[in-house]
């Protein structure tokens, strides 16, 4: 047995999504080659043509669920993999292809494809947690890469990730950045977002359009309260809730209160 | 590993996966007689339909949502939706925001094309299934090459808030504009980058090629004095010369029954190679002495028709975008805002910039309130697509005597010569080949 075969073997999948999450672990230039030294990459296609079979130790999923194959290639994944972590809101919540879930979908084959009869697609994008269990989901369009470090350094060391749920408020406050809603009348998403992103965006003047998701116990109501009196208006209210995170429940019930069309 | 197999007159070989790129397909290669009868590249990526949710949304939206087509390109994606919404309403961005803008891509170039080189690309090259393998024998390259890659990332993340899906760009301009010293602080590393950049120019020159220069018609943007990244017309090396309104005329997309990717051809024509060989090969005299000269060190002629040269010619462009970027950062001045009113109004417009993997087109139509109507968009591996296979199909003949690794190896490198973004479009590939 050589040293290899010790380390715990990861694998990286995907299904409908841009890629971006995945990359993430490209994108940890300097902890790359500290985090493939302590792990098997098993399987990775982004980065490596060479696979190993299962069954794996940590396997990160990235994309929603939108085939009938995917259903049954989920379903594999997760009776090869010990532990099984989402990454990413399309993995989570459905992704921004989820504003399908809002229209027939025949009627979106259509606009893009002139032969829809070739598309083999369902009514909904879903995220992984409707079809099997999932360990842990880490948040993010995309996900924080220094997130993704903690949480396979915690997992590899059998301890819980450090990833808080509360608001990108905390973030703002902690980076010293004065609430664009209050100081400029900027409407922002910060109140019921989680954290992880490092409230990016009101640092760049600008307000939070939602990223990471739904925090822990949000208040949309009361938000979209203040958005209003701000002068939004409730198609843009609808419009902020229903992007990459539209197929989470506190994003999605709070739209469908305003919003004519409603997923049954 | 399954072998190849022979039953019936009909061979047919079914492997595993061809990497290292972005996105899922499959390749096919039918044999007939001894000689390659055709060759698909299948396109699995189950579609997500961006340009009908587009329908309802806000013009002000499309940089955002559009941008998460792609987590490879998302500037290239963002660029080309800013500059459609602003030839609808009919507002040009000039000055120091557009340089700005053309630094932002000056970042994406460097880190898609790092990645590319040095993560996906050299491997092929010196026979390892990836660049953590290739590490274990080759430290110096992959650090270096992580490092350059860095350097991109940062030039995005300081202008766009984070290196994917970044947030600063806005149509009109930016949310917020970097000081003088902000960017200042990224001359040393650029430096470094630059010669960096020089060096993997000269290191992959020396890489070995096979003998393959097809008869390609190119297609890349021109600019009159640039080499071309925001704007330009859209020409090529067979007479095509048009502006971006005619783009849809000129190029026309299909639907065929292997893909979920829409193919592109020129009407009346073929295939087409859009890209960093198309580019650098329209554009040579566009690009700065440094560049060109490292070229030409490396023995590149002006044009480049070899597509496993790309990654010489990647290396080329990285050394440009660093050399650019310095000229950017060496004469800004913070803009008085940060960026310019976009009234929205009734119309249509179309937005076309160099992403990484080439020729990435937008059309949008809005209405008076800027609520988006109708939106099209044509990424660059679309128009890609038919080339790759075109490639396949002349490349292989000359190779079915391989072993069945081998060939499945090779094929994987005819397409990943072009870098291509599946996800834009497109899961991972097998190659498949029936022999009738």
């Amino acid at each position: 047995m050589t040293s290899t075969d010790l380390k715990p073997k990861l694998a990286v999948w995907k299904f409908a999504s841009c890629d971006g999450c995945q990359l993430s672990l490209l994108d940890c230039e300097d902890e790359l080659l500290a985090v493939v030294g302590e792990v098997e990459i098993a399987y990775f296609l982004e980065a490596s043509r060479a696979t190993m079979d299962g069954p794996y130790d940590i396997s990160l999923v990235e994309g929603s669920v939108t085939t009938p194959d995917d259903i049954e290639r989920i379903k594999r994944i997760r009776e090869e993999s010990k532990t099984l972590v989402t990454i990413g809101a399309c993995a989570t919540a459905g992704g921004i292809q989820a504003l399908r879930d809002f229209k027939e979908i025949d009627d979106f084959l259509s606009v893009v494809y002139a032969h829809p009869d070739y598309i083999d697609t369902l009514q909904r994008s879903t995220p992984i947690a409707h079809h099997v269990y999932v360990d842990f989901e880490l948040r993010g369009c995309p996900i924080n890469k220094h997130q993704l470090v903690e949480l396979l350094n915690a997992f590899l060391n059998g301890r819980k990730p450090n990833v808080p749920t509360y608001s990108v408020c905390v973030e703002c406050k902690r980076r010293g950045t004065p609430c664009v809603m209050v100081a400029h009348g900027t409407p922002c998403l910060g109140p019921v977002t989680q954290a992880g992103c490092g409230a990016i965006c009101p640092a760049y003047n600008r307000g939070c359009y939602g990223c990471f998701g739904p925090k822990e116990t949000p208040n949309a109501e009361a938000l979209g309260r203040w958005w209003w009196s701000l002068g939004v208006s409730a198609d843009d209210w609808v419009r902020a809730l229903r992007t990459y995170n539209t197929g989470a429940q506190a994003f999605r019930e709070e739209s469908e209160r305003y919003a004519k069309d409603r997923v049954s | 590993m399954p072998k190849t197999g022979s039953r019936d007159g009909t061979r047919t070989i079914d492997v595993g996966a061809l990497a290292r790129v972005e996105g899922e397909g499959a390749i096919y290669v039918t044999v007939k007689d001894g000689r390659v009868d055709d060759a698909k590249l299948r396109i699995y990526e189950p579609p997500r339909f961006f340009e009908a949710f587009l329908q309802g949304r806000r013009f002000s939206e499309a940089p955002d949502i559009t941008a998460r087509i792609c987590g490879i390109c998302p500037v290239a994606y963002q660029m080309s939706a800013i500059h459609a919404m602003e030839d609808v309403c009919g507002v040009t961005v000039d000055g120091q925001l557009r340089e700005l803008r053309r630094l932002l891509y000056c970042g994406e170039w460097i880190e898609s094309h790092v990645l590319h080189v040095a993560m996906l690309h050299a491997p092929d090259f010196l026979g390892y299934p990836d660049a953590i393998r290739m590490a274990q024998d080759h430290p110096d390259i992959v650090q270096t090459a992580l490092r350059m890659k860095k350097i991109g990332n940062r030039i995005v993340t300081l202008l766009g808030g984070r290196e994917i899906h970044p947030i600063n760009a806005r149509v009109g301009g930016f949310y917020k504009t970097p000081t003088r010293q902000e960017l200042d602080t990224m001359i040393d590393d650029l430096k470094w980058g630059r010669d960096a950049a020089a060096d993997l120019v000269r290191w992959t020159s020396r890489l070995d090629f096979p003998d393959f220069a097809p008869d390609y018609e190119f297609v890349a943007l021109r600019h009159p004095d640039e080499y071309p990244m925001n704007e330009g017309r859209v020409v090529s090396n067979k007479g095509i010369d048009v502006g971006l309104e005619d783009f849809e005329e000129t190029f026309i997309e299909e639907h065929v029954e292997h893909s979920t990717s829409l193919q592109a051809h020129i009407k009346d024509r073929g295939a087409y190679h859009t890209g960093p060989l198309a580019r650098y090969s329209l554009n040579f005299d566009r690009l700065s002495p440094i560049a060109q000269e490292a070229a030409q060190d490396a023995g590149l002629e002006r044009e480049c028709r070899n597509p496993f040269q790309s990654i010489v010619v990647r290396s080329v462009e990285t050394l440009y975008a660093y050399d650019e970027a310095l000229r950017i950062i060496g004469q800004y001045e913070p803009p008085d805002r940060p960026f310019l009113d976009v009234p929205p109004r009734t119309g249509t417009g179309h937005g076309c910039t160099e992403a990484p993997r080439g020729v990435l087109y937008h059309r949008y139509t809005i209405d008076d309130e800027g609520i988006i109507q109708a939106a099209n968009i044509v990424p660059p591996t679309a128009q890609n697509q038919r080339m790759m296979e075109e490639d396949l199909r002349a490349f292989v003949d000359d190779r079915l005597h391989l072993d069945h690794d081998e060939l499945q190896w090779q094929c994987e490198q005819a397409v990943r010569n072009y870098d291509p973004c599946i996800s834009c479009s497109c899961h991972f590939l097998k190659l498949h080949v029936d022999e009738v």
